[in-house]
């Protein structure tokens, strides 16, 4: 019988959007607009009156916001904040992090880019933006909308490359070498297109048959495989080929009877994969042989955002109940 | 389950009404009036509300067609969003209330309580009500088909600004919403003056609540739906109490059908016609909505249940709302249904009483509905009925 890791409780009140971690410090944001970072002892600070949405910037070491304020903020590792942006009574649920202190955010049918200079330039939509991602190469965005995906280039005033398919588009993210983007749809579904096909080739990928929403993606740390949440399992599509998962059937991992998935998170460095359900259990699930270590029993709330350490040595993890904690698996 | 999953859904009602219909008026109403319950709005713009108030929201009306080849199947996603934005913190408030716009068709905003699993989770559609300008609603209906379907989507209407018209011309108006919606809630004001319990907290998409409510649903001639300002709104039993004859007029009535409908309930209506079509409502506007009320014996559930999911796949996009009381052979519970477009729920709901008789009653409102085929093939589901050969 494997020793279950030790975890670290964080209690905190309601429901928490998310976690990461810079450096060696775990910071969790609360939808009442709190940051409390764990820093030799819990810090907080008051960040948003209402908050949205809570990402690690890519690019840089250090996180973004958007809150029911329409404020978007930055907050780097000392726990201080500064205002990138802000849209009084706009509802800011949209945000992203680019190349040389980029931030995107969204409100309405207009997708934003402030940049390091402090000008800002806006890309709008004929539908509302639901979703931003930066791509891992150059200053280009995708903004996901109704129907398909609007990719702009941020320096230029070049027309949006537009990747059509049918139906809403909630969330975009880029495969780590940018061959891919992959979006979340509302109705129960991945939708993928690949980005360096010759004209002509095939372009789209379907990834159906998830018995809900996908709130969660990650990719494994070299691209190869994508992980989903929206199943009593995550489901892990193979992306290592040049047609990516086309024809090929995703590993199911982790699989429980009728607990659903809510949240996935590759380890930085392993293809090993920290699944997190809606009862707020937590699986660690390696690749290679499907071999799970159980790393948190179900607690009060379903798990809503992963982190790992850099060393990959810690997983943090937040819940919509508040019962948030630090796994550490290096023993 | 998790606490989250457990708690008590957040009833939302929707608001719906022509630009000038009082909208506003009533939600500022709602917002400032001491009833003790406090409420998160998500309205299109935030106009004229005077109030400060950091539970409204503003959202872009956004229509997304499911991806399931329904055509009538479309949700409003940025409802999806700000709803779930305001669930996680679900103790700021009591309620929700969605404002449309004035030309906004209702049926995205209530499938979107349906077809989304993440809001249905957490909140509950409480009812649909629809303002409607007494002085202007002729003119709109002439405009538009979305004042009409605002009226025939409605739980709950309420007849607006009655002071600026006459007596005869709010019978007039009176008629024309019954005539587009028999099984609305009628309330007759001026300046969006209702009594506040009777547009929240309404549960009319509740299964369980909807038709008790209204516990004479379709038994009763019309006009004691219709509730003035003063109205206890105990829903007529000052003139249920007697012995129950049967008001067969459960159909639409125009003004000229030839039944008084100011008499004092005492006597019996012999007729039992449907859906004729209202001579003074024609006059004025061709409506194009149109309403059935069926009325059976008990079915048979192996009939009846195919026979409802092929109306409802055939003909859901004409079907604007279906609401109804079944009788089932053999079973010991009244069954409700109701639906939107292709979305059809029933459930049981209490046992019959023992006084209560045991008949099926099903209203359709929807456009270019053959009426005639829809009740024989009803009729045909009764227990009694032989199999066709």
């Amino acid at each position: 019988m494997p020793l279950m890791p030790t975890v670290a409780p964080l209690d905190l009140e309601g429901h928490v959007v998310g976690v990461h971690f810079l450096g060696d410090t775990p910071f969790f944001a609360t939808a009442a607009g709190t940051i409390h970072r764990l820093d030799g002892g819990e810090k907080v600070e008051e960040a948003h009156q209402g908050l949205l949405t809570f990402v690690r910037d890519p690019f840089s070491n250090s996180l973004l916001t958007g809150g029911e304020d329409g404020k978007v903020l930055r907050i780097t590792p000392d726990g201080s904040t500064t205002l990138v942006a802000e849209a009084p009574r706009k509802w800011i649920n949209v945000v992203a992090g680019g190349p040389q202190n980029a931030v995107a955010y969204a409100y309405g049918k207009s997708s934003f880019v402030k940049l390091a200079d402090g000008t800002t330039k806006e890309f709008t939509e004929e539908r509302s933006v639901e979703a931003i991602a930066f791509a891992p190469k150059g200053m280009r965005i995708a903004a996901a909308r109704y129907n398909g995906v609007s990719m702009h280039w941020v320096g230029t005033n070049a027309p949006a490359q537009d990747l059509e398919w049918k139906g809403a588009h909630t969330g975009v993210t880029f495969s780590p070498d940018g061959r891919f983007l992959v979006t979340m749809m509302v109705e129960n579904a991945l939708h993928g297109w690949k980005l360096d096909g010759k004209a002509g080739d095939a372009r789209h990928m379907r990834m159906t048959g998830y018995p809900a929403k996908v709130k969660s993606l990650s990719w494994s740390p070299k691209g190869k495989w994508l992980a989903s949440s929206g199943a009593p399992a995550a489901i892990v599509w193979p992306f290592a080929g040049k047609d990516g998962p086309m024809g090929k059937a995703p590993q199911e991992l982790g699989t429980r009877a009728n607990i659903m998935v809510t949240q996935v998170a590759f380890h930085p460095a392993e293809e090993v994969l920290a699944i997190g359900y809606i009862d707020g259990m937590i699986l660690g699930v390696r690749l290679a042989d499907g071999k799970e270590a159980l790393l948190r029993r179900p607690g009060k709330g379903g798990i809503t955002g992963f982190s790992w350490s850099a060393d990959g040595k810690r997983l943090a993890f937040a819940s919509d109940a508040g019962d948030c904690g630090v796994v550490d698996i290096s023993a | 389950m998790t606490e989250a999953a457990t708690a008590k859904p957040v009833p939302v009602t929707v608001l719906t009404g022509y630009l000038g219909a009082g909208k506003t008026t009533l939600l500022n109403r709602i917002l400032s009036e001491s009833h003790g319950k406090k409420y998160a709005v998500i309205v299109n713009e935030f106009g004229e509300i005077g109030i400060d108030n950091d539970l409204i929201v503003e959202s872009d009306e956004e229509i997304y067609e499911m991806n399931n080849g329904c055509v009538c199947c479309t949700v409003r996603g940025d409802l999806i969003r700000v709803v779930e934005g305001l669930m996680r913190r679900p103790g700021r408030f009591d309620g929700i209330i969605v404002e449309t716009t004035g030309l906004a068709d209702p049926v995205p905003v209530a499938q979107t309580f349906f077809m989304d699993d993440d809001v249905r989770a957490k909140t509950e559609l409480d009812a649909v009500i629809a303002l409607v300008d007494a002085k202007h609603l002729p003119l709109r209906l002439k405009d538009s088909r979305e004042a009409e379907d605002q009226i025939a989507f409605a739980d709950v209407v309420l007849i607006n600004k009655t002071d600026l018209v006459t007596p005869e011309e709010l019978a007039v108006i009176e008629e024309i919403v019954r005539a587009i919606n028999p099984t609305a809630r009628i309330h007759k004001v001026t300046r969006s003056g209702v009594d506040l319990a009777r547009v929240l907290d309404q549960g009319a998409f509740n299964l369980e609540r909807a038709l008790e409510n209204d516990p004479h649903f379709l038994e009763h001639g019309h006009d004691d739906h219709v509730c003035g300002p003063d109205c206890d709104h105990d829903h007529g039993h000052h003139h249920h109490g007697h012995d129950h004859h049967h008001h067969d007029h459960d159909h639409t009535c125009g003004p000229d059908c030839g039944h008084d409908h100011h008499h004092d309930h005492g006597h019996d209506h012999a007729h039992d016609h449907h859906h004729h079509s209202p001579g003074a409502v024609a006059a004025i506007h061709d409506l194009t909505v149109k309403s059935i009320s069926l009325r059976g014996g008990e079915m048979n559930p192996e009939r009846f249940f195919p026979w409802i999911q092929k109306i409802t796949q055939t003909e859901g996009p004409n079907i604007l709302r279906l609401k109804g009381i079944i009788a089932f052979k053999g079973d010991e519970e009244r069954y409700v249904v109701q639906g939107v477009h292709m979305i059809v729920e029933g459930d049981h709901q209490r046992p019959w009483k023992e006084n209560e008789k045991r008949e099926s009653r099903l209203v359709f409102i929807g456009r270019d509905l053959d009426f005639a085929k829809i009740e024989q093939s009803f009729l045909a589901c009764q227990a009694t009925e032989k199999t066709p050969a």
